[in-house]
């Protein structure tokens, strides 16, 4: 009986692993349509991702004459962390098996070994955008990662564990509360997850033209199914960003047992709140102009402030007993 | 962590808004344009003004609004637009006053705010009520107040620092004590629009004479270099 009811938790989280991948490139589309709204265009239809997808995986792939082997299997390596960052990050069901096995500091491991193959990658054929790209996003994430790390640690320390399924139980047992550090985490989240994911401020997701591309950039020599895998772990990235955001700050409504109604409830809330989440995302967006990559640097010390202050103000306000 | 979340919604919004005045006196550390320090710092000056409102409400001690309201119009609007008049009338509104080693800047700047937290135990063991805590963060504000004195170079953003500092003394007196006593409170205010006016004549004779408004500037002995 037991071995049962464990059986059927990993059935269940791969199957929410499933609906994670599956349901990425939704969430771009619906942040493209926003922003086509705000910007008076007819959008593509929410499908479009998808077909993209279809159309890259059924083209022939074509690789640089000086390509390696590393850069054919540079993309299955993104992917394929991408995939498992994306099990570890609790989406409507908490307490799967699959959350046991790694914390949020493997989940920023994870998200820092598919930037370190991206990057080989892009500099491995030898063109010039390539070895551009590739440093861009180094600097970038060179800075990203502590600020993320600090996010986690002020969450953490809250919740006593760096657990993300303890931490969201915490967050919910907690009830509601004005708290000062979870305001700043909350914050720098955002700003880490708006530069991690090359949203615009940072970097333009629907750029090919532009000097200061970083992502577009080091995926330029990519064809076919290739670049079909890089583009849907990059989809991939900014859903689990997105999902992290809801289910760590505003976890109400997510399932605690594995019982239908529940699991239902919460993936219709959580849909919602991502659909939030996402119009919030699309307007911002319309709202910055992409800044100076000299900037970047200036950006992401706020978002590494803001969580350094978040878990001061936890150490010197809140954790008095 | 318990005891916080037993407090109330208000005492709870007195702690989040002390943590952003801390925030305020980061983000004074590290703005490079004048403009946007005197606008950081009219925010602070809000911010300090519905603190020490809220704590009003909270432990029931009216006079305590008086100091908001003249807090939110000295800090808020008198003294920020005061500077940008000044600043204006210098031509240095849009100046930069670029940090030096931004990075070793920051990591001080938390470095002293623990150093407050450390410092400030003992004293908020003796405080009773919701402001035990904030003890430490106005002390902070003082201290982050100073090193702005020290770090930067021009000198209308070396008295945005010296009025930090004194938001910071304000917010300590408000924590710790419930206010200072009224005729205090009423001097000290006055003595702050004073010395922002009397700044204001000490940039012109600064500038007139070294023709720059870096204090830099006055290490150098000019008849000699000449």
């Amino acid at each position: 009986m037991v071995d049962l009811v464990n059986v059927l938790e990993w059935v269940f989280a791969l199957l929410q692993m499933a609906l994670f991948v599956v349901a990425a490139p939704l969430f771009t589309a619906w942040i493209k349509r926003v922003k086509c709204w705000l910007q008076n265009r007819r959008s593509p239809p929410l499908s479009q991702p998808y077909r993209d997808l279809r159309r890259l995986f059924s083209k022939q792939v074509l690789l640089a004459h000086t390509a390696s082997p590393l850069f054919r299997t540079a993309p299955y390596l993104v992917f394929g962390t991408t995939v498992i960052a994306a099990a570890v990050v609790p989406l409507i069901a908490l307490e799967l098996p699959t959350a046991r096995i790694a914390d949020a500091i493997v989940l920023v491991g994870l998200f820092g070994l598919g930037r370190f193959f991206l990057a080989l990658a892009g500099l491995d054929v030898g063109t010039t955008f390539g070895g551009m790209g590739a440093s861009r996003e180094m600097t970038v994430g060179a800075l990203a990662e502590p600020a993320m790390l600090m996010v986690i640690f002020a969450l953490a320390m809250g919740a006593a564990s760096t657990n993300l399924s303890t931490v969201i139980h915490s967050m919910l047992a907690q009830g509601l509360a004005l708290r000062p550090s979870l305001l700043f985490a909350f914050l720098a989240l955002l700003l880490v997850g708006i530069a991690e994911t090359g949203r615009v401020p940072v970097d333009n997701p629907a750029t090919h033209l532009e000097l200061t591309m970083i992502h577009e950039a080091m995926i330029l020599e990519y064809t076919g199914r290739q670049l079909a895998l890089m583009e849907w772990a990059a989809q991939l990235k900014l859903m689990i960003y997105g999902v992290l955001v809801c289910n760590l700050f505003f976890p109400w409504g997510i399932a605690q047992t594995l019982d239908p109604a529940s699991l239902l409830i919460a993936g219709g809330l959580l849909s919602v709140k991502l659909i939030i989440l996402g119009a919030v995302l699309a307007v911002a967006e319309g709202l910055v102009a992409k800044m100076r990559f000299f900037k970047v640097p200036v950006f992401l010390a706020v978002a590494f402030t803001l969580a350094l202050v978040g878990m001061l103000s936890f150490v010197m306000l809140e954790s008095a007993s | 962590m318990n005891r916080y979340l037993e407090l109330q919604l208000v005492e709870q919004a007195i702690i989040t808004l002390a943590a952003m005045i801390l925030v305020t006196s980061f983000a004074l550390l590290g703005q490079s344009r004048v403009v946007a320090t005197i606008r950081t710092f009219a925010w602070q000056g809000w911010l300090l003004a519905l603190t020490t409102a809220l704590v009003a409400w909270d432990i029931g001690h009216p006079h305590l609004y008086l100091s908001a309201f003249l807090t939110a119009i000295l800090k808020g609007v008198l003294i920020p637009w005061l500077l940008t008049r000044q600043a204006r009338q210098l031509g240095i509104l849009r100046a930069v006053d670029s940090i030096v080693r931004p990075g070793i800047t920051l990591l001080i700047a938390g470095a002293l705010v623990v150093f407050c937290y450390g410092v400030a135990l003992p004293i908020g063991q003796l405080v009773e009520g919701v402001t035990r805590d904030v003890v430490a963060i106005s002390l902070a504000n003082v201290m982050l107040g100073m090193f702005m004195l020290v770090i930067r170079r021009t000198a209308v953003t070396q008295v945005v620092g010296f009025m930090a500092m004194e938001n910071g003394i304000f917010f300590a007196a408000v924590a710790a004590t419930q206010g200072m006593p009224m005729v205090v409170e009423l001097g000290v205010a006055f003595d702050v629009l004073v010395a922002v006016v009397l700044f204001g004549v000490i940039f012109f004779h600064i500038r007139d004479s070294i023709e720059s408004l870096d204090v830099d500037a006055l290490n150098r002995l000019s008849e000699v270099e000449k």
